[in-house]
């Protein structure tokens, strides 16, 4: 695999960059600190002494205008990618996206206009040489409209239906689209939040979704209890939804 | 109410912050911490609402050069991931505690020693730079050339100079992926200390188990072990593979661990080996950090927490003085499964570095209402013999008992009010050891 990872100086996208390099495959970095990216790539060469020097390239995902060069970047380092994985997102509590509407504004364009964006030059890349990958990080969040996470889990239901529909429309021709629903994650994303039940780590949903890709399945629940969790949920009727908290 | 613990289990309020950009995430910090692994306090805020630093997803490694073995990473990198990396490639840290589940962050803030202190020296011995945020939010890179005060301090210094970024250290060539071990069985505790003296200049790495629930005759009785890394000849052909790792499934009750259970347990462990002499190759894993084997093992001692004291009895108060120190344990009613000893080389350059030449004794006490006379009990008998006490696992110390064995306390605390004048650095452990404000 030659991967563009998106975010891969974080959290899950660090976890998922870590296994695919670990593994042998060529692995390329965006993301929108310089430091970042100079630390996460040495880090990588450092630890996977089998890897050709890892490179990265600046892409900020409130910067549409970049993405393209940023994938051009990509392409020559790695002799044209044949796996984009996203997971450069935002994230914000229901509480603070309710008291600032421009936080509002810019986390629903990031998480859905953009993504789509990013995923769409990618898609076109990939499906002129041929097919390949498209791994996105969306979020159990947006299974069903819920609470404490209304306007988060809207901006991630976009991106799991749009994912959805390219899955049906483009796997013949080899594109093979991946969407990761992950439970809540230990992360720095959500350091500040309570962990619930069955929160799973990085380094676990990394390899959820590295097997997922060899295995071309287009939707996981990553850890795997929240498909359980999520069937309960989206079939409880809309009375037991307004009296919870869920 | 968040609440925060180290690995005695004995909460503070308090919360912490944690970001792959530990270098922003310390701006502002009083305090920073790891993997949470040191006993007592020293990584607990002094004040519910300090801002705390959490190094654990920093933890990139920036460079490794295969010629020198030189290896520089930021803070949080943990020893499991270093040893799993490291190992089959034929490098090992040239200092590793009993336990992997430690950042190198938190291996310089302890000034961490192990097996081989008589030989190497603390982890400190083999650093050659470190990366710092100080109080002012200034970074400095320090070293023995550069800064050689601070790196001093910072070497040993429980956090409390300035948050540790960076850590530039060589690791060592070893000639295989196995250690060669020999395990003794000894009856007494004078026997014990003149086994580990004998072995001492033989091994590079040393350590022993004592049973100190037994009392009379056969006091210190226990297993000695001595290894050194094999040789490619005597190595098995294989790599040692993943240890074995069980998770302590339930917190036991507060009753299971007592003075019957330990001292059944410890005879099990004695009786145990039934020869006298065992030897052979060993998985490192296995030879340095056995506890991990178990994960979350501080369950065992239920809700109310424990503690270890740890001491070092110096060389010049003699075998004797160790023996008394048995005998003072005991008559206190200390019952410990867990009793460590290791003979430590002279005191490195850490100006608050725990080891000095002598004995270290580590024994393990669940929290009572006793546990302060305990404490109080043996830090007497160490204060007059001139030793003192682990800051990393230590609770229960006072104030004044602790100015007391530590005659570099002033020179701490110059080099404090020099880097950190308006004393903004400190931990609950400072708060009550130092006297800094809460």
């Amino acid at each position: 695999m030659k991967a563009v990872v998106f975010g891969g100086t974080a959290g899950i996208g660090r976890a998922v960059a870590q296994r695919l390099a670990a593994r042998g495959d060529s692995v390329f970095l965006l993301g929108r600190d310089e430091a970042s990216l100079t630390r996460s790539a040495a880090d990588l060469t450092a630890r996977h002494p089998q890897q050709v020097r890892v490179q990265w390239a600046l892409c900020d995902m409130e910067s549409p205008s970049g993405f393209s060069v940023a994938l051009d970047t990509a392409d020559v380092a790695l002799g044209n990618f044949d796996a984009a994985i996203v997971t450069a997102a935002m994230f914000a509590t229901q509480a603070e996206l309710e008291a600032d509407v421009e936080l509002t504004r810019r986390l629903t364009t990031v998480n859905f206009a953009n993504t789509v964006t990013f995923c769409e030059h990618a898609r076109k890349r990939l499906l002129t040489r041929g097919g390949g990958w498209l791994t996105v990080v969306s979020s159990v969040a947006g299974d069903r409209g819920r609470k404490p996470v209304a306007i988060y889990g809207a901006s991630k239901a976009g991106v799991s239906t749009y994912l959805e529909a390219l899955d049906h429309k483009f796997r013949e021709a080899g594109l093979w689209v991946l969407c990761v629903k992950p439970g809540f994650v230990k992360t720095a994303m959500t350091a500040n939040l309570k962990a619930p039940p069955f929160a799973g780590e990085p380094d676990g949903v990394a390899r959820d979704i590295v097997l997922a890709m060899d295995r071309k399945r287009p939707l996981i629940y990553t850890p795997g209890i929240w498909r359980l969790v999520m069937l309960v949920i989206k079939h409880l009727p809309r009375f037991v939804m307004r009296k919870i908290g869920l | 109410m968040d609440t925060l613990t180290g690995w005695g289990r004995l909460p503070e309020p308090g919360r912490e912050l944690l970001d792959e950009d530990f270098e922003t995430l310390t701006r502002g910090a009083v305090l920073s911490r790891g993997l949470g692994r040191s006993y007592g306090d020293s990584s607990l805020p002094a004040n519910a609402s300090d801002r705390i630093a959490n190094s654990r997803c920093a933890n990139r490694i920036l460079a490794f050069d295969p010629g020198t073995g030189l290896l520089r990473a930021e803070a949080g990198l943990t020893l499991v991931d270093l040893v799993r990396l490291m190992l089959p490639r034929g490098w090992f840290p040239p200092v590793v505690p009993g336990t992997k589940f430690v950042t190198l962050g938190g291996m310089v803030a302890s000034d961490v020693h192990g097996k081989n202190h008589h030989r190497e020296g603390c982890f400190g011995a083999h650093v050659r730079a470190l990366r710092v945020r100080l109080a002012d939010d200034r970074i400095v890179e320090c070293s023995r050339e550069s800064d050689a005060d601070l790196f001093d301090g910072v070497i040993g210094g429980m956090g409390l100079l300035g948050h540790i970024l960076e850590v530039e250290f060589a690791m060592h060539r070893i000639p295989s992926p196995w250690i060669w071990m020999e395990r003794e069985r000894v009856s007494d505790i004078q026997a014990f200390l003149d086994s580990i003296a004998t072995a001492a200049p033989q091994w590079p790495m040393t350590m022993g188990w004592i049973d100190c629930v037994k009392r009379g005759k056969g006091m210190g009785r226990g297993l000695l072990m001595a290894g050194r890394w094999a040789t490619a000849e005597e190595a098995p052909a294989e790599h040692p593979g993943s240890p074995l790792e069980i998770t302590m499934p339930v917190e036991l009750p507060n009753w299971a661990l007592n003075r019957t259970t330990t001292g059944l347990f410890n005879a099990g462990i004695f009786w145990g080996h039934i020869r006298n002499r065992t030897f052979g190759t060993m998985a490192p894993d296995r030879f340095f950090f056995p506890l991990d084997a178990i994960l979350e093992w501080n369950r065992a001692y239920g809700p109310r927490g424990f503690t270890q004291y740890q001491c070092v009895v110096p060389r010049a108060a003699g075998p004797v003085a160790v023996r008394e120190f048995m005998e003072r344990l005991t008559a206190l009613g200390a019952a410990s499964p867990l009793c460590v000893i290791k003979d430590c080389g002279p005191e490195g350059r850490g100006v608050l570095s725990f080891p000095m030449e002598g004995t270290s004794i580590a024994v393990d006490m669940p929290v009572s209402a006793d546990i302060q006379r305990v404490v109080n009990g043996l830090n007497e008998f160490i204060i007059s013999v001139g030793g003192r006490v682990y800051l990393t696992k230590d609770r229960f110390t006072t104030a004044e008992h602790f100015r007391a064995m530590e005659p570099r306390l002033p020179q701490f605390q110059t080099l404090r009010a020099k880097w950190d004048p308006a004393g903004r650095l400190r931990s609950a452990q400072s708060r009550r050891l130092f006297g800094d404000k809460a």
